[in-house]
């Protein structure tokens, strides 16, 4: 490796080529503030904090790429002064609610603002667009709080590919936009929260819906059933000040008893049942040869990202609902029959990493008999607001476990959280199913870990191939859609989930700050996390779990059946590409 | 295909054409075909020049004298104060303000008879009763056309007019004799600094992206002329293209490139259609394509429309633009020489440097550094507008002082009134004041004086101009087409015309005046690219020379020009009034009443200072007070 | 979407759309190959059609292959493009400093007095927008105009009320 020679601040270091002043400066544990900047998502240089002097000039460190001999200096009256204009600046035209925003606490400006010793803003002015789009279920919008980072669009576009959003106009006028202005919920936005998670400040957040739910708590006629999704649990307790992947189960569990839930259920049940459901579906299409690939539908994201973008190919779709789903339908079918509680009396909540599951909960197709599936969907973030708002002591709760016929659940259930989950949990029982021998090892690595986009044959016993694709992120996605679309590649079965990583990278998931996001592979965390969950169980293949065995010989009949196709399979729209 | 030897043919048979467009001092008597050439530019286009063409060539043939005359439509002769501007050669008989009813005239007497038409010729060529050649008048005798060369004497349409006027030689010469690196060395020991803004070697520029190894390159040509109150660029493309597309091609040859973009306004229809007439020209003669001059030298043009946005005057937003983007700037480096286009090297270089490359290259690094100062060379075109008696074009030498410009080739300040300010190097640049006057004109005197060159805008102002609404105005405009992308242009430019407003209202405090200041340097500093970095200059050379004036507004509340509308009023004089009732008839808000014959009064609070009734009494009763 | 546009519409409006359909149709071919075609197109379909409407927009964005939201941002960026119709004859007055200095502010009040329009309004009846404009390069004839094609220069306010009827 080539490497240079600079000068910050007076310490001389050497440095590899290539690598910026802000990432030199950090090696010397020289701080500087950034706030448009993202690693790998937005580059623009926008917001002017990041600025060291260089000779006489002020240039931005996060994207000057240091140059033999460079002399930096990081910490002068001109830097101190740039910098606090830049902020103040940004602050005259930012509405300050602090005391009641989303983010107070978590907000990048606001850390920057007290870091640069900001006691008054000395401008004041007109502030540019103030206007709220609260159209969305599942992500609302703020221009007042905007800074114009950029850094939703960059997530929003770079990354997902989806274009709902851009910067339109220009000057002091320039906002955040849809095309046309339209509301979000009229936009191609696929819900997937990534501009959440980009976004510095309180412009950007979910659609809460912590008041729903604690209304239905209160209501004493409502049974009230919590389900949890595989990747909340090894995120949750970040909210908390544990580290990044802390799995933190049995308290998650003993949480939402105290908040005051009739019924903790896993997500990981419906899971393995979606894993039943999907295998053979799987099965049935190898046999006949329609409709490959198989297109994995457990992400609502993706879902709508396929129904936008590539509506010729929405029969690929697995007809499955996705896990939650299933199970909301479970809880207000067989749960609600053996309990002898009238399902309209059930109230089904999901916590879930996502944003997007706000949306699909409230999709027409996802109900039975007139009732969703799902009624509300919490995220992450705001399971943890609740726990704080009722004053539990997280950190020192003890372990519980969850309730039953939802509460057991395989290690195949709860990778799904993770990319790759899916496949192979699918794997290990398409494997068994078709062989009717035991898997010896049940890990399949290769369809582990963090690559864009992992390709794979699978052998199974008697010769048959399926050829698999893992993708994450909806950039990789797209790609891989268009080559399918030109004939370029072709596969039997694809797992896709939106979001870098999988859903422990969801858009409800806890948020970091941009430092935070480049020097943590928080993604990584989570996985590990995930995967110990796994091994730590006892039962690791789907079709094994003795509950889904139980709800098929009680309910359901077999996989595939008259009464799984009415309860547990769905159908997808076309829907406007602009 | 042309070759070398295909122009010299061409040349030779244009050349006699051309050799009747100079003012040669033969008697009237003896001249026995005129070359009657009428400006074609933008501005006497606008006031018709296009109807004097049709005019002069109906009159010629219904008197059958088209053997001894002929009509050409120029480019801009620079002065646009008197157009449409008619030159008759070869006595250099300048011709103003022409109307399309002179023309049988013009052509009758002074066509076939060859006595110049009285009544429209420029009042500055009559001297003690004879007639001045239009060189000899003070618009133009210092001038030194480089740049603005072919502006007026040849017809920008015909390629072979360009030709015969030594065109294309530049190119063919750095082909067949020069090695690339020869080409960049000429151009960087002329001296020639860029002529859009920032006053870079050109050269040196080309250097850089002459040493980049990639088989890619491009050349630009920045024709998004964006400065309110400059034309320059404008001008060249419309009466001298193919001087910038031959430029484009040495600039290609020099550093490797064989695509070329031209971006240019698309508020500029003349300049764009010559431009794309042009360019089919040379293709047709083979002087851009695959094999230019038959050489398998390789080298096109394309044309990109701007589409109103200050802000791609920056390079890297220019790029952008070029790409399909928003044209908002990205940081330096890179240096678009090293990644500039499509990641490619490019070079951006304005229309009127490229203008004087051709001639750099003809005339030699040493004739070009031999004119102007030691660190700038050459000449600048300057557009002269604003409370001056000739508007217009000018190209100086560098090093003359702005009095000579504005007194001796501008006419001074019309109306008797008193000079007070000259801005130059438009909303980046700055106001200077009487002091300055006989300061040289130069890259580095100018920014050491707190303006600059910028792309060669001369505004000057008399004493009826408030320089706090100067300020504003220039801060209005860059607040306005700021791209929005970095913070200390987007919000700061905001907060600063706020300032600004508060003070030409009458609410400014003096504590406003220092936060200004200070405002004003961050936004210097710490903004992304030249549009902010520059953004604050008008408001600062005000501060500093003008202080006394944003004082008035604020601790008297005046406004001393009697421009700014909250602090002024209206009033009618009731001994000039005669009792009319116009104004009455005319005040939007009938704040105006009185009786028929008798003195009218203004209601100042329904007055919303309009300024109506001062526009339309006759009789000079309304007063600003 | 593209089909709307040729429905419902009398026989020589829908030639008329025809026509204009190809043109952009046309610009999109010229275009489609090289790179940054986005801009050279948008500034056929305001050629066309005075204005960028939303459905030719669409045709555009499916031929590029670029997202709506990029075009809009692209289209509300450039003040030369206008996402919005505009009236008959479009007033545009100069307002680059040569024509400030000598009075454009005054003109332009002006003419929205006269019109009873705001700057870059239309008026009632369609017949007119109001626009100021970045320098028209005209400054020997400050303070300039335009309306449609025509130049007008060397203005006073009390001209605006003759020009309007020439209209």
């Amino acid at each position: 490796m080539k490497t240079i020679n600079i000068t910050i601040d007076g310490i001389d270091t050497e440095i590899p080529k290539g690598m910026t002043v802000l990432e030199a400066a950090r090696g010397l544990d020289i701080q500087i503030p950034t706030l448009c900047y993202l690693q790998g998502v937005n580059h623009s240089t926008s917001c002017r904090v990041c600025v060291v002097e260089v000779g006489p000039r002020l240039i931005a460190s996060c994207t000057l790429i240091a140059e033999e001999g460079m002399q930096i200096r990081t910490n002068t009256k001109k830097v101190r002064d740039a910098r606090r204009t830049s902020v103040e600046l940004l602050l005259s035209d930012h509405e300050r609610e602090c005391l009641s925003c989303s983010r107070g606490g978590s907000c990048e400006l606001q850390s920057v603002s007290n870091d640069l010793n900001i006691r008054q803003v000395s401008y004041v002015g007109e502030k540019s667009s103030q206007e709220k789009d609260y159209t969305s279920p599942a992500i609302l919008r703020d221009a007042a709080k905007c800074i114009l980072c950029g850094r939703c669009v960059g997530a929003c576009g770079t990354l997902q590919t989806v274009h709902a959003i851009g910067f339109a106009g220009r000057g002091f006028d320039t906002v955040i936009s849809t095309a046309f202005g339209r509301p979000l919920a009229e936009s191609t936005c696929i819900n997937c929260g990534q501009c959440i998670m980009a976004c510095p400040v309180g412009a950007l957040s979910e659609h809460e819906n912590i008041g729903d739910v604690w209304n239905a708590i209160a209501n004493p006629a409502k049974t009230v059933v919590v389900q949890t999704a595989p990747a909340v649990r090894v995120a949750l307790g970040e909210e908390f000040g544990m580290p990044i992947g802390s799995r933190v189960t049995g308290k998650m569990v003993a949480a939402l008893r105290r908040l005051g839930f009739d019924k903790v259920f896993d997500t990981n049940f419906g899971a393995d049942l979606t894993i039943m459901e999907e295998g053979t579906e799987l099965l049935n299409r190898l046999g006949s040869g329609q409709n490959l690939p198989l297109m994995t539908s457990c992400c609502p994201g993706w879902v709508k990202f396929v129904e936008h973008n590539f509506p010729n190919m929405l029969d690929h779709l697995s007809t499955c609902k996705s896990p939650h789903e299933m199970e909301g339908a479970m809880v207000k079918s067989y749960f609600a029959k053996k309990e002898g509680i009238a399902p309209e009396d059930i109230v089904v909540v999901s916590i879930m990493p996502c944003t997007a599951k706000k949306f699909e909960s409230g999709r027409d197709e996802l109900s039975g008999g007139g009732l969703s599936d799902v009624d509300w969907v919490l995220t992450t973030r705001e399971l943890a607001a609740m726990i704080k708002e009722a004053g539990i002591d997280f950190a020192n709760l003890k372990d519980e476990a969850f309730d039953n016929p939802f509460g057991e659940a395989s290690g195949a259930g709860v990778i799904f959280g993770a990319t790759g989950g899916v496949a192979e949990a699918a794997l290990r029982t398409v494997f068994e199913l078709t062989s009717g021998q035991e898997l010896e090892t049940v890990e399949y690595t290769a369809v582990r870990g963090m690559e864009g986009i992992k390709e794979n044959v699978i052998e199974l016993p008697g010769g048959k191939e399926i050829r698999t694709a893992v993708v994450h992120g909806l950039g990789n996605a797209r790609k891989l859609m268009e080559a399918i679309e030109r004939g370029e590649k072709s596969y039997d079965f694809m797992e896709v989930m939106a979001c870098a990583g999988g859903c422990i990278t969801g858009g409800g998931q806890p948020i970091h700050d941009a430092r935070t996001v480049e020097t943590v592979n928080i993604k990584a965390e989570r996985a590990k996390g995930i995967y110990s969950e796994d091994e730590a169980q006892e039962i690791r293949k789907s079709h094994k779990n003795p509950q889904i065995q139980k709800l098929y010989a009680e309910f359901l009949g077999s996989p595939g059946g008259h009464k799984s196709h009415e309860l547990l399979h769905t159908h997808y729209l076309v829907r406007s590409r602009f | 295909m042309k070759l070398l030897t295909d122009l010299d043919a061409i040349r030779t048979l244009a050349k006699g054409r051309l050799d009747n467009r100079r003012i040669t001092g033969q008697t009237p008597e003896s001249i026995q075909y005129r070359s009657v050439m009428v400006c074609g530019g933008t501005g006497c286009t606008s006031s018709d020049s296009n109807a004097i063409v049709d005019a002069l060539n109906r009159e010629i043939e219904s008197l059958g004298i088209q053997n001894k005359a002929e009509v050409v439509r120029t480019g801009c002769f620079g002065l646009c104060e008197l157009g449409p501007v008619v030159i008759v050669y070869p006595e250099g008989i300048f011709y103003s303000r022409v109307e399309v009813k002179d023309i049988p005239e013009i052509v009758e007497q002074h066509l076939l008879y060859g006595t110049p038409y009285e009544k429209r010729i420029y009042e500055q060529t009559k001297k003690d009763g004879e007639l001045l050649n239009f060189e000899e008048t003070d618009f133009y005798k210092k001038q030194v056309r480089i740049a603005l060369r072919n502006c007026g004497t040849i017809d920008p349409e015909v390629i072979d007019e360009y030709i015969a006027s030594d065109g294309y030689t530049a190119l063919g010469k750095v082909i067949m004799t020069m090695t690339p690196g020869q080409v960049v060395d000429t151009v960087k020991r002329s001296g020639l600094r860029g002529r859009g803004g920032g006053g870079f070697n050109t050269g040196l520029k080309w250097e850089f992206a002459a040493k980049q190894e990639k088989t890619q390159k491009f050349i630009i040509c920045n024709a998004d002329e964006g400065d309110p109150g400059a034309f320059m660029d404008r001008s060249i493309l419309e009466g001298n293209p193919h001087a910038v597309i031959e430029a484009m091609a040495i600039a290609g040859y020099a550093i490797g490139a064989s695509q070329g973009f031209v971006y240019v306004r698309a508020e500029y229809p003349i300049a764009v259609q010559r431009l794309m007439k042009a360019l089919d020209q040379a293709r047709k003669y083979e002087l851009l394509g695959d094999n230019v001059l038959g050489t398998g030298f390789k080298f096109d043009i394309d044309v990109r429309l701007g589409a109103g946005a200050f802000v791609c005057g920056e390079e890297t937003a220019l790029i952008h633009s070029i790409e399909g983007f928003r044209g908002m700037p990205t940081p330096k480096p890179p240096f678009p020489a090293v990644q500039g286009l499509w990641n490619e090297p490019t070079i951006i270089n304005n229309v009127e440097t490229l203008a004087n490359i051709p001639q750099i290259i003809l005339n030699g690094a040493d004739w070009y550094a031999s004119i102007g100062t030691e660190k700038s060379k050459g000449t600048k075109v300057f557009a002269l507008g604003g409370k001056v008696v000739n508007t217009g074009l000018v190209e100086v030498p560098m090093g003359i002082t702005l009095r000579e410009v504005i007194f001796e080739i501008g006419g001074g300040i019309p109306n008797g009134k008193k000079f007070k300010a000259v801005q130059t190097g438009g909303p980046s640049g700055g106001c200077l004041t009487e002091e300055h006057l006989d300061c040289t004109i130069d890259f580095d005197t100018l920014t050491s004086l707190g303006s600059m060159m910028g792309s060669g805008g001369m505004i000057i102002m008399d004493e009826d101009t408030c320089m706090v609404d100067v300020a504003r105005f220039y801060l209005d405009f860059t607040r306005d087409e700021s791209c929005g992308k970095c913070t200390p242009c987007r919000i700061g430019t905001k907060r600063l015309l706020e300032l600004l407003d508060k003070i030409t209202e009458g609410k400014g405090t003096l504590a406003d005046l220092d936060k200004m200041e200070s405002l004003s340097l961050q936004i210097k500093n710490s903004s992304l690219c030249a549009l902010g970095q520059t953004a604050p200059n008008p408001v600062l050379s005000t501060i500093k020379y003008f202080r006394d004036e944003y004082v008035a507004h604020i601790t008297e509340q005046k406004c001393p020009a009697g421009v700014c509308k909250s602090l002024i009023s209206y009033e009618i004089d009731a001994q000039l009034c005669k009792g009319c009732s116009l104004c009455a008839r005319k005040c939007p808000t009938d704040a105006i009443s009185g009786k028929p014959k008798e003195p009218y009064v203004i209601e100042k609070a329904t007055c919303i200072k309009c300024g109506v009734c001062f526009d339309v009494c006759k009789f000079k009763a309304v007063m600003i007070v | 979407m593209e089909e709307q546009l040729t429905s419902g519409c009398g026989a020589t409006a829908e030639a008329d759309i025809d026509e204009k359909l190809e043109k952009i149709e046309a610009a999109i071919e010229q275009f489609r190959s090289i790179k940054g075609a986005l801009i050279p197109v948008l500034h056929e379909v305001q050629d066309v059609y005075g204005y960028l409407p939303e459905k030719i927009l669409q045709i555009v964005s499916r031929a590029l292959n670029l997202p709506m939201s990029e075009i809009y941002g692209v289209a509300s960026f450039y003040h030369f493009f206008s996402l919005t119709p505009k009236g008959d004859n479009i007033i545009r007055v100069c307002m680059g400093t040569a024509c400030y200095i000598k009075g454009a502010q005054a003109l332009l009040d002006r003419f929205s007095t006269e019109l009873k329009v705001p700057v870059q309004g239309t008026t009632e009846d369609n017949k007119f927008t109001l626009e100021a404009t970045r320098c028209l390069g005209a400054c020997g004839l400050a303070p300039v105009l335009t309306i449609g094609e025509k130049v007008h220069g060397r203005l006073v306010p009390n001209n605006v009320p003759k020009i309007l009827k020439e209209y």
